[in-house]
């Protein structure tokens, strides 16, 4: 019988096998750190005297609480400083690269790690975040650990992990316009639950999948945690390779020759058998949006607020009845009339080159809805030069969006920028938890797309909404 | 770490599903760079609300904390597992918990008691009769008693062996030492390391401001 791709790569990594019961240790190819998981891990080495086994293999970024204004002012808030300040101590007393603040090559981990070519197929990558889950689009083993393991990962460069069980989701089809790569992954997470993905690698499969862009690929691995599971993937293929070769870390010459052979080999073998399948139908698909305070409470937007009563399973109906009342929504209510106060495009799912390209191409001539705030925040440093070099920060800002520096911004309320209480988002980031964007907003997750049409018509909307909507939507 | 065999103390029952890790610990807390002090922390949204069990005077002193399905899930802060250590809990039950909430609760030292939903219902069921009420939870038989109530938990064998000796894992993998260098010098050439650094050409990045 054939292997997943995930076995192989699992057994690629593989530095010794567990013994009666005991977990596999599994070796690190690329450790990822930020501010927010690694302080302890530090301090924990330290306490025992231990080194950093393999500086080389490890990299740090300034993203979560870093402001996205002023970058060159110390930064206010006295507790993210001191955070940010430990994270620069740290890099320096153990000889790690860091990107800090106002460096080009700063930004969110999961955008700048594959921007440098650091990462690429066949790997094991890992950071202390949970949407590490999004370097599994190049075709690698990526998924977020506890600081405990970062401790760990710093001090041997392995895991002690037990395999993890598999799941194909095949997406056939083809996706129709308007629709995009954060509409398949809602519709997954919605599809299999919150905690449907649990255990499991979900390896993303199907013409549909080969179809998409890189960044797109990273948007479905990247919210693949929503669906409960380790982490995503989706074998390489040519898209891959030609988005790794080039940059700064990918190999060169004859190692690139090398390299591909070995990257065409990671493959699921066509008798390999998963633990599980799901199907999903790409034509289908419509623009997908959250309604609740979990990713799985999602709907396509030409539906209406559900009613609870509605529910079959009695913890859903309660989670959906608390979820409507802290949304502060009705049943009934169509989605397309709900307002919004402000529109967040950015985040590590959708905060790249091709995801502002995309908004801003719906934004070009149009004016935005009174009383809207729209927060443009690229995912990385580079993102903001390369959107810059277009011209698409002169867009946002004609259309009267904030054009921001980079960083994790809105996705989480751990830096100024927050909603308030009862404020409303539309937001392309990945959770819509209570509080998760400030306490007591209310968020819904939207692609791209969604977000930008939002911004204009100022409640939730697809770009098909707008009067003129433009002949080629991405 | 401490070696865990059996805990005793009050139970509290949490009826809710899908408690997330921001909902144990919201994002803001996330700042500190230490270790331990999370206990104001914990479930901190939820603390200002008067009716929140924690609140009431019973369960004030809980240890056991016996939750609805899917605990745990969303972020992989750690600082969840912290805070409720630091509060005093020694064991969460729950029907199912996220994959990273459980290994890192297992890490640390918090028992994460897999019981089924049938069983959860009971435990509340007995919790809300009497207010205050202890649970017993043994590791060594792998079970959870209430009264007279008594029923299986599962945990994973592993887990299980290094709560009950107190191990630590990173010595525990040093004891490896060799095979992790005999597995790096057959690492490929081309495999990218972090330095010696490479970029693009570095650029003046301009601040933005806050527009008017
Ligand atoms: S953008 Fe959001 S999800 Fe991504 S790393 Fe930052 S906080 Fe986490």
């Amino acid at each position: 019988m054939g292997t997943t791709l995930a076995e192989k790569l699992w057994d690629n990594h593989l530095v010794r096998k567990g013994q009666d019961g005991a977990p596999d240790l599994i070796y690190i190819d690329l450790h990822m750190c930020h501010e927010v998981t690694s302080p302890q891990a530090f301090e924990g080495l330290r306490l025992a005297g231990r080194q950093v086994r393999r500086p080389d293999l490890t990299i740090a970024t300034e993203d979560h609480n870093t402001p996205t204004l002023d970058i060159d002012l110390p930064i206010a808030d006295e507790t993210s400083r001191k955070q940010v300040n430990k994270l620069r101590e740290n890099a320096a007393e153990f000889g790690i690269r860091i990107h800090s603040l106002g460096d080009a090559d700063q930004g969110i981990v999961h955008v700048v790690g594959p921007q440098l070519g650091l990462t690429m197929p066949g790997m094991t990558v890992v950071c202390g975040d949970s949407h590490t889950s999004t370097h599994g689009a190049f075709g690698s083993l990526a998924f977020g650990i506890g600081t405990s393991e970062v401790e760990h990962v710093l001090a041997t460069q392995t895991l002690p992990l037990k395999p993890f069980k598999t799941m194909a989701i095949n997406v056939n089809g083809t996706l129709p316009k308007g629709s995009t790569a954060k509409d398949i992954i809602l519709a997954i997470i919605a599809k299999i639950g919150t905690g449907g993905g649990q255990g499991y690698v979900l390896e993303y499969r199907g013409d549909a999948i080969r179809a998409l862009s890189m960044e797109a690929r990273m948007t479905i691995c990247n919210m693949s945690i929503e669906a409960g599971a380790r982490a995503g993937i989706i074998a390489p293929d040519d898209t891959t390779f030609e988005y790794v070769k080039g940059r700064p870390h990918a190999p060169e010459g004859e190692d690139w020759d090398q390299a591909v052979d070995f990257w065409r080999t990671l493959v699921t073998d066509d008798d390999a058998v998963f633990d599980a399948e799901v199907d999903l139908d790409a034509n289908d698909l419509e623009p997908f949006i959250t309604w609740g305070t979990n990713p799985g409470q999602g709907l396509p937007l030409s539906a209406s607020v559900p009613n609870p009563e509605d529910f079959a399973d009695e913890a859903e109906r309660e989670a959906a009845a608390n979820a409507l009342e802290y949304m502060g929504l009705t049943p009934g209510t169509p989605f397309r009339e709900i307002p919004v106060d402000t529109v967040f495009l950015g985040s590590c799912t959708n905060g790249r080159i091709e995801d502002l390209r995309a908004a801003a191409a719906i934004l070009e001539g149009r004016t935005k809805a009174e009383g809207v705030r729209l927060l443009v925040v690229p995912g990385s440093a580079r993102v903001r030069l390369q959107a810059e070099a277009e011209g698409l920060d002169k867009i946002f800002k004609d259309f009267g969006a904030e054009w921001r520096n980079a960083g994790c911004s809105m996705c989480l309320g751990m830096n100024p920028d927050q909603l308030r209480p009862q404020e409303r988002s539309a937001s392309t980031s990945n959770r819509n938890f209570e509080g998760r964007q400030g306490k007591g907003g209310r968020t819904h997750l939207v692609s791209p797309l969604v977000a930008a049409a939002t911004a204009v018509r100022g409640t939730l909307s697809s770009p098909d909404d707008l009067v003129d909507a433009p002949a080629a939507l991405v | 770490m401490e070696k865990f065999t059996t805990h005793t103390g009050v139970g509290v029952p949490l009826r809710r599903s899908n408690v997330d890790t921001d909902q144990i610990i919201p994002a803001v807390y996330l700042k500190r760079i230490t270790r331990t002090g999370f206990e104001d922390a914990l479930f901190a949204a939820w603390r200002g609300d008067a009716d929140f069990i924690l609140n009431k005077d019973e369960y004030k002193n809980g240890s056991v904390l016996v939750a609805g399905p899917d605990f745990g899930t969303g972020s992989s802060r750690e600082h969840a597992v912290w805070a409720l250590k630091d509060y005093g809990f020694k064991v969460v039950i729950a029907s199912r918990f996220a994959d990273i909430f459980r290994g890192n609760s297992g890490k640390q030292g918090l028992l994460a008691a897999v019981v089924s939903q049938e069983n959860i219902e009971l435990l509340w069921k007995l919790l809300d009769a009497e207010p205050g009420k202890e649970i017993t939870v043994s590791l060594e038989d792998r079970t959870v008693t209430c009264g007279e109530l008594t029923v299986p938990f599962e945990i994973d064998d592993y887990v299980r062996w290094r709560l009950m000796e107190g191990l630590d894992d990173i010595g525990l993998t040093l004891q490896h030492e060799e095979d992790i260098t005999a597995f790096e010098a057959t690492r490929a050439g081309w495999r990218p390391t972090t330095l010696p650094a490479k970029h693009l050409p570095s650029v003046e990045i301009e601040a933005a401001r806050p527009v008017a």
